[in-house]
């Protein structure tokens, strides 16, 4: 019955609970031994908290038992949760030594919305320290394991949320995309993941990577799952200055609507410069099948150029550290987090602390920041970089006045064995080349499963990218193409993965 | 360190021309920080008005405050100044303990408020005209306090303490412009600037401007050139100037020791320095292994701020009359010479008087009141004026008693005693020591005629015509009714019994 | 998508090195080694020897790709420092609940007095 429970989707198991066929607690119990059963294996999560997980779940039994109506469609789901969000009754880490153990005195908006839709927080995933990287092996406290082959990466910054899903330790979970870390690690686990438009949802509480960039998102397994989390965590919030005031988009109508299988209509733009050399052949072999499903779906594909593209990464890794090496100031040793008592004046403590706080990855980025920033060299660097995100901006809004979404495969690659790029920085961001041109803009973006490379077997995504607040139409998409892979290969992609050895409790 | 050459003041300005620029921090009064919802009061216990915000906590997002934005657009409109259109707040890098994030969140090359200027009046009524660079909002930070060591100063302390209640407190950062041909003056003007942008933002009602408490600090830069030559010489940037009569001294202490540091055919070196306060003089701070270089960017966790014309037009509409307006409509209803009015605000009761007659009290009456006698009072208590336990109001009533006849001078300076002393309002004071003016002619004219006839000589003199003579027999009244008789009426009725 | 007027221009530009030195990859190393000290010290990095010797080279090898966007003609593009077109974001001048000192500093790695403790600053007094 356990196990059977952890095979659920979202919506699936929400209507169970709420019709009192299987309770939250149930349900939270079965996530929780699943999670001892294959966290050995996985790392998905940096610390699990069984019995708050347990109380909030008797709650929603209470209130339910009680005949009050559940408190979102979600209300009694276990979910996974970043380890970059605020919480506080759980450690909140970012993945770094320099908050070991930290406990936040308050909660993140995105947080207080979870708790208040009567969704139970299993605990918080494992990410690449302060959400850098690609793969979470930058995360101080060990790499996640893919759970489609152990000895591949997970994909990052959100490794461990995407992790958690395919491993079927929660059915939904949060995750952060500031340059593809939610998408990217969908891709690579054959999950569903969406980076909202910037400003969608509250960035309050996430601990910054970098601000005009980063934005929180759903994680599921299923397109309609993502769909009724998303409705639950966006919205406009007044402590964040750059969320956007206006009503959440209908996904979850979108989502059912997409699922009737119709995109006759809809014009879908494939970006020139997002594919072909540099693409593994399967990925690049899956995104082709794909886009003949969405012609059978009755969509016209066709071709847009965003000329400037092929700048993003280089103006995304001038921004992005820019960015970091302040929001990471503050990591001083000063108010909270660790402090290594080493010299004698609260200048040498900051350097010495920081020095042992943070990993390779985060120093790099800080350096590389601190520099972009200087004077003299702001103009040629950070101030270029800007432009060339307006220049982004544009082509996107050229390519929108063609198609009402546009698509690409979500990464260069599937998998990467673990080990295997940790090294080689630059290797590591090309991971995000197709990623970073959303967060630049600030529009939306999602990753669908779209098939398994034929030369490794590993997951492939499909990228779905539409306009600021367009997230309607992307989900549409989206949900149309799950439902239609699903019924050409015969159930979902996730059903074939590989049965974890489970651990003797 | 070696003593630095200090030169003659008059021979300073007689061999360089000083060159001085000004720039005030404005804490604003608001009900909350800047960029969050704390309470911005002085002397709370320490770390009990911050929030994860202001604490600079992982996570946390900051959100403009509406009224500290009126009031810098307000500070700029009554500075002349343009507002800007389109800004954005900055981050300046650096890091410091007392700052949460180890930036501060700063207005950096688009201010609100841009070129703008202030006239300033001199003591001798010369007006001399300040041009304003800007005026742009920030954030304090917090207050640290060093332990050990013999002075509690930050040299030789073993550690520190760091309470964040005032961190993200809104500050208003105003510069001048460069503020050339002050020659000898150069120390009245800083003096005269600070003093009437004090008044200026204090009428604002944004700040209370209490230099003794940080809510207004002053930063004086000063340089000196050659003069005649105009070639700009290296500056000085002295902090820690926290009263008016230090703003005199620091620029006058600079001006000798940048002319020492010349003549000595030395090089000045730029850099900060600080004021003591006791010795009136300025030192070095610790010279910087690195150059500054605070990486400003735009903030991206604020979005810009763009005031529209009618809301720039609304807070126009909400100015007040500005202090030096003021002041001329004051000369002009008072009739009162500029030396007089400026006696006036010097000694505090301009505002004292100006709501005495709102009260209804005649000008001239008013202001007697408060410049003489109570100004006496106050010195005698060793409090400022306005701290007297009067109100205008009550003034106004002793005032009005005085007019009617129901109390003489001496009995409306008892009455005050009264009210100072804490025994209620004036005519409790009157009604409680029995005060008022006997001018019962009964009563009266029993005291007359017994005077008349304990000093008959007296009498037959007034009799006769010398009426000079009857002050000893109103004397002798004013003694026999203890000086609550009404004075005229007592010679009235003298010459009456007389005659 | 927000195309802004104006972004702050650093101060100083006339006394670096030519930007297009630092875009042109055949130009040479596009940073030193000691660079790279000086910009762990400004960032409060006690880096060690190695780590300047591996930095050193990775973020060459980071800078010569990223002096990519040296290529584009920007000349007249407008910067983008935020991504969504907001301006006038405020909140009224209201007293919102905080934390309380015990909060304040549970966090904190030393506390004396109801304030955070730390080592001795150097520095100028503020």
């Amino acid at each position: 019955m356990s196990s059977d429970l952890t095979r659920l989707d979202a919506a699936t198991l929400a209507e169970k609970i709420h019709s009192r066929e299987v309770s939250a607690v149930e349900a939270a119990q079965a996530h929780l031994d699943r999670i001892a059963a294959v966290e050995g294996d996985v790392h998905a999560f940096l610390h699990v908290a069984g019995e708050s997980a347990l109380e909030s779940a008797a709650l929603v039994d209470a209130s339910i038992a009680a005949g009050t109506a559940p408190a979102s469609p979600l209300a009694g789901v276990p979910l996974a949760l970043k380890d970059v969000f605020a919480t506080i009754d759980m450690p909140t880490t970012c993945g770094s030594r320099i908050l070991e153990g930290w406990r936040p005195p308050y909660d993140a908006t995105l947080t207080s919305r979870l708790r208040a839709a009567g969704i139970t927080i299993l605990g918080k995933t494992n990410m690449d320290e302060f959400a850098m990287g690609s793969s979470t092996e930058y995360s101080a406290y060990g790499p996640t394991h893919n759970p489609w082959a152990l000895d591949r990466i997970a994909g990052g910054s959100g490794g461990g949320s995407a992790a958690a899903l395919a491993a079927f330790e929660a059915p939904l979970a949060i995750g952060t995309d500031t340059g593809g870390s939610i998408r990217q690690p969908a891709a690579v686990t054959g999950t569903v993941g969406v980076k909202p438009t910037y400003g969608g949802v509250s960035r309050y509480g996430l601990v910054a990577c970098a601000s005009s960039l980063d934005q929180g998102g759903p994680c599921a397994r299923t397109v309609l799952d993502a769909a009724l989390l998303h409705e639950v965590i966006a919205g406009h919030d007044p402590l964040d200055s750059t969320s956007i005031d206006a009503p959440v988009p209908a996904v979850v109508e979108a989502a059912r609507l997409g699922a009737t299988g119709d995109l006759s209509g809809l014009r879908v733009g494939v970006v020139r410069e997002l594919g072909g050399e540099g693409y593994q052949p399967g990925v690049r072999a899956s995104f082709d099948a794909a886009l003949r499903r969405l012609e059978k779906l009755g969509a016209e594909v066709v071709e847009v150029s965003c000329p400037h593209f092929e700048y993003g990464l280089a103006a995304y890794y001038l921004i992005l550290p820019s960015e970091v090496s302040s929001n990471l100031a503050r990591f001083d040793a000063m108010r909270y987090g660790l402090r290594v008592e080493k010299g004698a004046s609260a200048e040498e403590v900051m350097a010495a602390t920081r020095e042992a706080g943070f990993g390779p990855e985060v120093k790099r980025r800080i350096i590389l920041g601190t520099y972009a920033l200087s004077s003299g060299y702001y103009d040629a660097y950070y101030g270029q970089a800007q432009k060339v995100r307006t220049l982004i901006s544009r082509d996107f809004a050229a390519a929108f006045a063609q198609v009402d979404v546009l698509v690409s495969p979500t990464a260069p690659t599937t998998a990467f064995p673990i080990g295997e790029k940790i090294d080689d920085p630059l290797a590591m961001y090309l991971n995000d080349l197709a990623t970073i041109p959303t967060n630049l803009a600030g529009v939306a973006g999602m990753s669908v499963p779209s098939g398994l490379a034929e030369e490794d077997g590993l997951p492939v995504g499909l990228q779905i990218m539409a306009p600021a607040l367009g997230e309607a139409v992307m989900y549409r998409v989206g949900a149309a193409f799950e439902a239609a892979r699903n019924a050409d290969e015969s159930g979902p992609l996730i059903a074939r993965i590989p049965e974890l050895e489970v651990a003797a409790r | 360190m070696s003593t630095p050459t200090l030169i003659e003041f008059d021979d300073v300005v007689a061999r360089f021309d000083p060159m001085l620029g000004l720039e005030v921090h404005v804490e604003l009064s608001t009900n909350t920080k800047m960029f969050c919802g704390c309470p911005t009061e002085f002397g709370a216990e320490p770390n009990t008005q911050v929030c994860p915000t202001c604490l600079g906590m992982p996570g946390a997002l900051p959100v403009v405050n509406r009224t500290a934005v009126e009031s810098a657009i307000r500070i700029g409109l009554a500075l002349n100044c343009s507002i800007a259109p389109w800004g954005r707040f900055a981050r300046k890098n650096y890091f410091y303990p007392d700052m949460p994030k180890n930036f501060q969140t700063s207005q950096y090359d688009e201010p609100i408020a841009v070129d703008g200027w202030l006239d300033v009046e001199l003591d001798d009524g010369t007006i001399v005209r300040v041009e304003i660079e800007r005026a742009h909002m920030e954030e304090d930070t917090g207050k640290s306090l060093h332990v050990g060591g013999a002075t509690g100063r930050i040299h030789g302390a073993e550690y520190s303490l760091l309470d964040y209640n005032r961190a993200g407190v809104p500050l208003i950062e105003i510069v001048t412009k460069m503020i050339p041909d002050t020659g000898a003056r150069a120390p009245e003007v800083a003096r005269a600037y600070v003093t009437q942008l004090r008044d200026l933002v204090k009428s604002l009602g944004v700040s209370d401007v209490r230099m003794d408490q940080g809510s207004m600090r002053c930063d004086v830069n000063l340089s000196l050139s050659p003069k005649g030559s105009g070639v700009l010489g290296t500056r000085s940037e002295t902090k820690n100037v926290n009263s008016l009569r230090s703003v005199e001294r620091a620029v006058r202490y600079e001006m000798s020791r940048h002319a020492g540091v010349l003549l000595d055919g030395g090089t000045v070196v730029q850099e900060t320095r600080h004021f003591e306060e006791q010795s009136g003089s300025t030192r070095a701070g610790r010279i910087k292994e690195t150059s500054e270089d605070y990486r400003y960017f735009p903030e991206p966790d604020l979005v810009p701020i763009a005031p529209t014309p009618e809301w720039v037009e609304e807070l126009r509409g909400t100015l007040p009359e500005l202090p030096w307006e003021r002041r001329k409509r004051i000369s002009a209803e008072w009739g009162l010479t500029a030396e007089e009015l400026r006696d006036l605000v010097n000694a505090g009761a301009l505002d004292l008087i100006e709501a005495t007659v709102a009260a209804g009290a005649p000008a001239g009456e008013a202001r007697s009141w408060w410049v003489a006698y109570l100004t006496q009072q106050a010195n005698t208590a060793g409090v400022p004026l306005e701290e007297l336990a009067i109100t205008p109001a009550q003034v106004a009533r002793v005032i009005e008693l005085v007019t009617s006849g129901e109390l003489n001078n001496k009995l409306a300076r008892q009455v005050v005693d009264g009210v100072l002393a804490g025994e209620g309002s004036p005519d409790e004071v009157v009604e409680s020591r029995g005060l008022k003016v006997v001018s019962d002619d009964g009563a009266l004219i029993a005291a007359v005629d017994e005077a008349l006839a304990a000093q008959p000589d007296v009498a037959e003199k007034i009799r006769g015509g010398k009426v000079a003579a009857a002050g000893a027999i109103v004397g002798a009244v004013m003694k026999a009714t203890k000086g609550q008789a009404d004075a005229k009426r007592v010679r009235e009725l003298i010459i009456e019994r007389c005659g | 998508m927000s195309a802004e007027p104006g972004t702050p221009s650093a101060p100083g530009s006339s006394t670096v090195p030519d930007p297009s030195a630092v875009s042109d990859p055949s130009a040479g190393e596009a940073i030193s080694r000691d660079e790279v000290a000086h910009l762990a010290r400004l960032a409060r990095l006690a880096v060690t020897d190695e780590e300047l010797d591996v930095f050193a080279g990775q973020l060459d090898v980071i800078l010569g790709s990223v002096a990519r966007v040296g290529e584009v003609a920007a000349e007249d593009i407008p910067p983008t420092s935020h991504a969504v077109p907001l301006q006038n974001v405020f909140r009224q001048d209201v007293r919102r609940p905080g934390l309380s000192q015990e909060q304040a500093l549970s966090g904190a790695p030393a506390a004396e007095e109801g304030r955070f403790r730390v080592p001795r600053i150097l520095g100028e007094e503020a």
